[in-house]
């Protein structure tokens, strides 16, 4: 073989994986991140039932701000976003730490609290509707279960709404959390613990002293995890509350679709996905420069 | 580390702890299940039952009607002709989406590990960033896409969506994977000779069963179960299941079927619990992967 062509073989070998990267690349930079400047340059548009390309500043912003809608939507988000987060985390601990209690039949116990997270948010939202059903739903079984008066109508109290959303969030969350924290619990070293009990060491202080604050990582995944995923809640809003009653269970996922394709509001609607797409970059970016910073080590 | 290896226990104590932890444990999952146990039984008994009895009451009479009906005569918009349709829609879509993203993923990861260039930490992290964006950011541009393409409201348009906002998990996973293949014998084959192709085929493929698995099982389960691109994308007779079970409970025509409507959910939620029950190690792996990552 001459001196050339092992010399145009290696070049072919050099440049090959970059042809072969360079379409799903090119996919990721067009629809992701091209995508996200044209949403943003119909955010500072005119644009109302069909987009626009003029430049009218802020005033979509301005607007959003001002609107009660979005005000609406924003509150319900943070009342779901901290019940979720916080009621996930806890629950998905308490029984992570339960389960790793040598428990004889983990096997069989650890996939019944994870199984909610294989369903669709539509088949969660489409079953808890029924069970939360003010007439026949749980409000029934109560009743024939003796508790005359017991009054269950969350899903069409206005003021309770929010909340139907938070418990059928956490039935199909708390259990990949709890995976996770079950996760983190078998990487702690175990020479640590075995000298915190020679040292007279309860349980309790155990967990609280050296346990818990060695699964700060998982905390932090866990948060993160939790936390996009409440900013993107849109399915399960549609199939257990449809936003209402009224407009008392918008979150900005359903505020985005409704002024972007139903209320010929675009501008608007960008502007909120512009919002939307800021506050998760605030919290992923930073999440995953540290995460692939640590993989170099 | 368990609470009942406490210092100085008596027994009795330590049992009652034991007993304590297995109870909390066992009435807790017993909760968890409860929900698509009701499913389950408000699926095969009557309206009539279901309007005199609760959540809880077992049939009197068991009946597979609201089953029939759910697949093949329930109205979903306008047309009354079940969900079976639909089913297959998702069938069609998720097939060649999960394979696509697959395939794609496991090359990229392979180049991104085994054929390394500068500045290729750059490209997976702006790939990567593009699993977490908000949908709804890309909602508009791509319909006009879509409709630019000719392929708005079709099967086609969905897989396209799913193609490309599933390679950067795909590639995640894989490149993860592959990091921790050793590097030597790569370079030993490109020593001897053997092309890129030759090396991801022979070398790397083969000891890849895992991770692939990994990967479909996430991909199967995140499109099976998408709701926004398909009613954005996918209206009308091209709808996929979960768009169709929205509409089919949220048809307000005539009495509302609690019975049918829970017997949809189980069909829509079938395939990925059935992936769940055969394979849920998996499941569970690619759960941790798409979040801790390392």
């Amino acid at each position: 073989m001459s001196n050339n062509s092992t010399f145009s073989r290696t070049w072919w070998q050099n440049i090959l994986p970059k042809i072969v990267l360079a379409p799903s690349f090119a996919i990721s930079l067009l629809f992701v991140y091209g995508f996200i400047i044209y949403s943003g340059i119909i955010s500072f548009s005119s644009s109302r039932m069909l987009p626009k390309t003029d430049f009218i500043g802020i005033s979509n912003y301005t607007k959003l701000w001002k609107t009660l809608n979005w005000q609406v939507a924003l509150d319900n988000l943070a009342i779901f976003g901290i019940l979720y987060i916080v009621i996930c985390g806890t629950l998905g601990l308490f029984i992570a730490i339960l389960l790793d209690q040598k428990i004889r039949i983990e096997g069989f116990l650890r996939p019944l609290f994870l199984y909610p997270m294989a369903l669709s948010f539509i088949v969660t939202g489409t079953a808890w509707k029924w069970f939360l059903n003010p007439g026949l739903g749980l409000e029934k079984l109560a009743h024939d279960w003796g508790f005359e008066n017991f009054k269950f109508d969350w899903l069409i109290n206005s003021d309770m709404a929010i909340y139907t959303i938070v418990i059928a969030a956490v039935w199909q969350s708390s259990g990949f959390v709890m995976a996770m924290f079950l996760a983190g619990l078998r990487g702690i070293d175990s020479e640590q613990l075995k000298a915190a009990q020679l040292d007279g060491a309860s349980s309790f202080q155990l967990y609280r002293r050296i346990i818990i604050p060695q699964l700060g990582p998982v905390f932090l995944s866990a948060f993160v995890v939790l936390s996009h995923l409440a900013i993107k809640s849109y399915d399960l809003v549609i199939a257990l509350t449809g936003g209402g009653p009224g407009r008392s269970t918008q979150l900005p996922a359903t505020f985005m679709y409704d002024y972007t394709f139903t209320r010929n509001q675009m501008g608007v609607g960008a502007a909120s996905a512009m919002i939307m797409l800021l506050t998760i970059a605030a919290i992923m970016i930073p999440y995953l420069y540290a995460e692939t910073r640590e993989k170099k080590q | 580390m368990s609470i009942a290896s406490n210092n100085n226990p008596s027994v009795s104590s330590q049992r009652f702890w034991r007993v304590l932890i297995y109870t909390t444990l066992i009435v807790m999952a017993v909760f968890y299940l409860l929900p698509l146990f009701i499913m389950l039984l408000t699926s095969v008994k009557t309206l009539d039952e279901i309007r005199d009895g609760n959540l809880l009451t077992l049939p009197v009479q068991w009946t597979l009607e609201p089953w029939k009906k759910a697949w093949g005569t329930a109205c979903v918009g306008l047309t009354c002709e079940g969900i079976n349709g639909y089913f297959w829609n998702s069938i069609k879509m998720v097939v060649p989406s999960v394979a696509i993203s697959t395939i794609l993923g496991a090359i990229n990861g392979y180049i991104l590990t085994k054929w390394r260039f500068p500045g290729h930490r750059w490209v997976f992290a702006l790939m990567l960033f593009g699993c977490f964006i908000p949908f709804q950011i890309v909602l508009l541009p791509m319909s006009q896409v879509l409709g630019f393409l000719g392929i708005a409201g079709s099967t086609a348009g969905l897989v396209l969506v799913h193609v490309t906002y599933g390679i950067g998990f795909s590639t995640l996973f894989f490149r993860n994977y592959y990091e921790a293949f050793p590097t030597e014998l790569v370079n030993a084959a490109k020593i001897d000779g053997a092309g890129f192709f030759r090396i991801f085929w022979r070398i790397l493929l083969p000891s890849s069963a895992p991770i692939i698995v990994v990967t479909v099982i996430w991909q199967f389960t995140n499109i099976w179960n998408d709701f926004l691109f398909g009613a954005s994308f996918a209206a009308g007779e091209h709808a996929p299941m979960t768009v169709a079970l929205n509409n089919l409970v949220n048809s307000t025509t005539g009495v509302k079927e609690y019975n049918v409507d829970m017997a949809a959910a189980i069909i829509a939620a079938a395939p990925t619990l059935l992936v769940y029950i055969v394979a849920g190690r998996y499941f569970v792996r690619g759960l941790m992967a798409g979040s801790v990552k390392g």
